[in-house]
């Protein structure tokens, strides 16, 4: 278990430099999401920032608005929890699916042209862990420092090790973070398998959108998790699972109800179920379908359709559900089934991949 | 009382052999594996020598038992035939009670089929299946979905020190209580694409590679893989699996300084054994050997030397870099480098760091030249490090 004590968090919604949650939905007609970036001026120095490729950026600049964003209320007369708050992370890790796609495209396309000395640069940001080592270059720390690069597992290995990093009294405060990028190379190639529709897509329609394929994205989110509660404290992640299901029988209605019980927990003590639909007819179906057997009275809700699909998207829907138990609010575009939670204090994020990398977040408002 | 962490099985392909025994007996009789590349398609074959595993794709399947077919890297390949020895060792298909993992490091991942195919990805249709096989987690799960290995499957990446902190995270893991027993290392084939990108950066050694030698030149890159099986003791008592080691000690530091270039006082490396020895309960004396990271580059050698200095002080222990040996495998070299240093203990031997003759001006230390039989090696030290400071050394006792 750990508290929720910043968030920081580049999307294809307004999340970046804000204080609001979702209270002003971005609309895009696209072949991906693509994420608004903030100007990076303020965060990395302009003249390192020219030769960083853009999701290095957006990695240290998410991780430096999540320190901040753990300091937000920390001056608040009201406030007189301080012993979360943190200037400095004890440990850094992070989940990317395939790190900086552009650099390696950037290599690719000059090893295929020609083999000729390259430029080291890209070669160097290419490697997946360039971001969590930035990321501690810049904040100078000099303490645990890993990369999961396992697809949909990336970001819940890295949530997996933070917690273990609490429990075994390794760290106090962890900063984890889940980034992955898209580019136009990068979708043609995984649109030859299938994985995107062919078509540009209106991310507000995406239920009932049937043609294949999922709607892309990107994002990059970092938490700061402790073992005290911070002043801006949003949740607690109190568990985290990847279960691996190679045949694709992994059995939900048997998983769930285990994984809850370890926690004290049963599926009705949910009041929301988060599920990673991304509008792929060949994927949503199992999100249903573990939906209506084991919370059909339970509020449905849903993300992808705000930030797009990748590796990491589960990063946005840890930021939702901890936005959602912090100001018990339950905003109406999240919403599936029309069921309004009488109560927001446990949430459950399901995601899989292929029905074969199948995850669950169990976050719950802190101090219960 | 923790659980304490037994080795129970091992799997090694290297430059040098296609086993633990044929590595084991590579090592024994001083025979390096650094030559002129034959299997990757590179205009540096002629100017760039390496560790290659002397075999084509073909030969690795039948090596890994199974049928030629389309969709698997060179790096699965390898992953694979490491990955089963050390699984058969420990006889992992018993006991299915038991949680059992996989942890698998790997950064090229796939990229030995897509530098080969990305202009057809980009303009046809004809290598889709490779397209999946490109990223880090194809080889992990074509390893889980052989071996039947999946109580909880993931892939690391920290560059050099990758497989190193794959051990670490299983043996957190199973001392945490997630799981009993968990095959973890690292696999990693050589490619153009980083062939070039470590050219680029100039730290590649046009000759044979000399770690810790005042005119060492840089890095013979390798490739290869290596696994562990690590056990819990209640998975040893119902297992009854003979335990080869204990692995003791692991410890991980980010440098936060430069990244490819290490911190002149190796503050980094220095963290890393630091925190191994507190995690393992020994004094800095109790350590008989030091497999060093020991790459070869001007950079490395001189901040890693320093490191062992502060920290060991007059009492250095015996070091060495196998480096010269199997070429630096990157992502496997840390599970790779551990398995010759459990080797140290099982047969009492230390490996020589081949091609020394002149000490590194500032160093009190000179490593191991000979190789020594028949001494007492009680507790090893093996070091990682990777791009961007991803620093972590491990500790194991016989």
């Amino acid at each position: 278990m750990a508290y929720i004590n910043g968030i920081g968090i580049i999307s294809p919604q307004k999340t970046a430099e804000t204080n609001e949650f979702l209270s002003e939905v971005m609309e895009y007609t696209e072949d991906y999401l693509k994420c608004i970036e903030p100007v990076y001026r303020g965060y990395i120095d302009p003249v390192l920032g020219r030769r960083m490729s853009r999701l290095i950026k957006m990695g240290i600049t998410s991780a430096k608005l999540c320190i901040q964003d753990a300091r937000r209320n920390l001056h608040d007369a009201e406030s007189t929890m301080s012993d979360g708050s943190c200037d400095n992370p004890d440990a850094i890790i992070t989940g990317t699916g395939l790190g900086s796609v552009e650099d390696t495209e950037k290599i690719l396309g000059e090893l295929t042209r020609e083999e000729k000395f390259l430029n080291p640069t890209p070669f160097i940001q290419s490697t997946y862990n360039t971001i969590s080592s930035q990321i501690a270059i810049n904040l100078r720390c000099h303490g645990y420092n890993a990369t999961y690069v396992h697809r949909t597992f990336s970001f819940e290995s890295g949530l997996l090790d933070a917690l273990m990093q609490i429990e075994e009294k390794m760290a106090a405060n962890v900063l984890a973070g889940a980034i992955d990028e898209m580019t136009l190379n990068h979708l043609a190639i995984t649109r030859r398998i299938g994985m995107w529709k062919m078509e540009p897509a209106n991310n507000l329609k995406l239920r009932g959108n049937m043609a294949p394929g999922a709607l892309a994205g990107e994002g990059s989110a970092y938490f700061l998790l402790g073992k005290e509660p911070g002043p801006n404290v949003y949740a607690q992640l109190t568990d985290v699972s990847n279960q691996f299901s190679q045949n694709h029988d992994f059995d939900t209605s048997l998983f769930v109800p285990r994984f809850l019980e370890k926690n004290g927990l049963t599926p009705a003590d949910i009041d929301v179920f988060l599920l990673g639909i991304n509008g792929d007819p060949a994927q949503d179906p199992q999100y249903v379908r573990v939906a209506d057997s084991l919370f059909p009275a339970t509020a449905h809700g849903w993300y992808k359709h705000l930030c797009g699909e990748y590796h990491t998207a589960t990063g946005f829907g840890l930021y939702t559900a901890a936005n959602i138990l912090k100001r018990q609010v339950y905003p109406g575009i999240i919403n599936m089934n029309d069921i309004i939670p009488s109560e927001l204090k446990n949430i459950l994020i399901y995601n899989h991949f292929r029905n074969t990398n199948h995850s669950f977040m169990l976050v719950q408002q802190a101090g219960i | 009382m923790p659980q304490r962490i037994f080795i129970t099985g091992l799997g090694l392909i290297s430059c040098i052999g296609d086993n633990v025994q044929e590595n084991l007996t590579a090592l024994l009789s001083t025979r390096h594996g650094i030559g002129r590349l034959q299997h990757v398609d590179t205009l540096l074959k002629d100017e760039i020598p390496a560790g290659e595993v002397p075999h084509t794709h073909e030969e690795l399947f039948t090596l890994a038992g199974i049928p030629c077919q389309e969709g698997y890297s060179r790096n699965a390949l390898l992953g694979l035939i490491a990955a089963a020895e050390a699984h058969q060792q420990a006889r992992l298909n018993h006991h299915s009670e038991l949680r059992t993992g996989l942890i698998s490091a790997t950064t090229v991942g796939g990229m030995d089929q897509c530098e080969k195919y990305y202009n057809d990805f980009l303009t046809n249709d004809t290598r889709n299946i490779y397209i999946d096989a490109y990223d880090c987690a194809d080889s992990t799960e074509k390893i889980a979905a052989h071996l039947k290995v999946g109580d909880f499957v993931t892939t690391l990446s920290t560059a050099c020190s990758s497989a190193a902190n794959a051990l670490m995270l299983g043996a957190r893991m199973i001392r945490t209580g997630r799981l009993d027993r968990v095959l973890a290392g690292g696999c990693e084939s050589l490619t153009k694409f980083h062939l070039n990108g470590f050219n680029a950066l100039k730290i590649l050694d046009k000759k044979h590679c000399k770690p810790f030698d005042e005119h060492r030149a840089g890095i013979n890159l390798g490739e290869g893989a290596a696994y562990l099986v690590l056990e819990s003791e209640d998975s040893v008592a119902i297992t009854g699996n003979k335990a080869i080691c204990e692995l003791i000690g692991w410890g991980n530091a980010c440098e936060a300084f430069h990244q490819t270039a290490s911190s002149p006082d190796g503050v980094g490396a220095f963290l890393a054994m630091k925190e191994a020895l507190k995690v393992s309960g020994l004094e800095p004396a109790a350590i008989d050997y030091i497999n060093a990271h020991g790459t070869g580059t001007d950079n490395n050698d001189i901040a890693e030397g320093n490191a062992i200095e502060r920290l060991f002080g007059d009492n250095v222990p015996m070091v060495s870099s196998t480096k010269p040996f199997t070429g630096h495998t990157t992502s496997a070299a840390g599970s790779m480098e551990s398995i010759l240093s459990i080797m140290c203990l099982q047969h009492n031997v230390v490996w020589p760091n081949l091609n020394f003759s002149e000490r590194i001006t500032g160093l009190s230390f000179s490593p191991v030249e000979k190789l020594l039989t028949g001494i007492p090696v009680n507790i090893v030290m093996t070091n990682s490090f990777g791009f961007g400071g991803n620093d972590t050394s491990l500790i194991f006792r016989k």
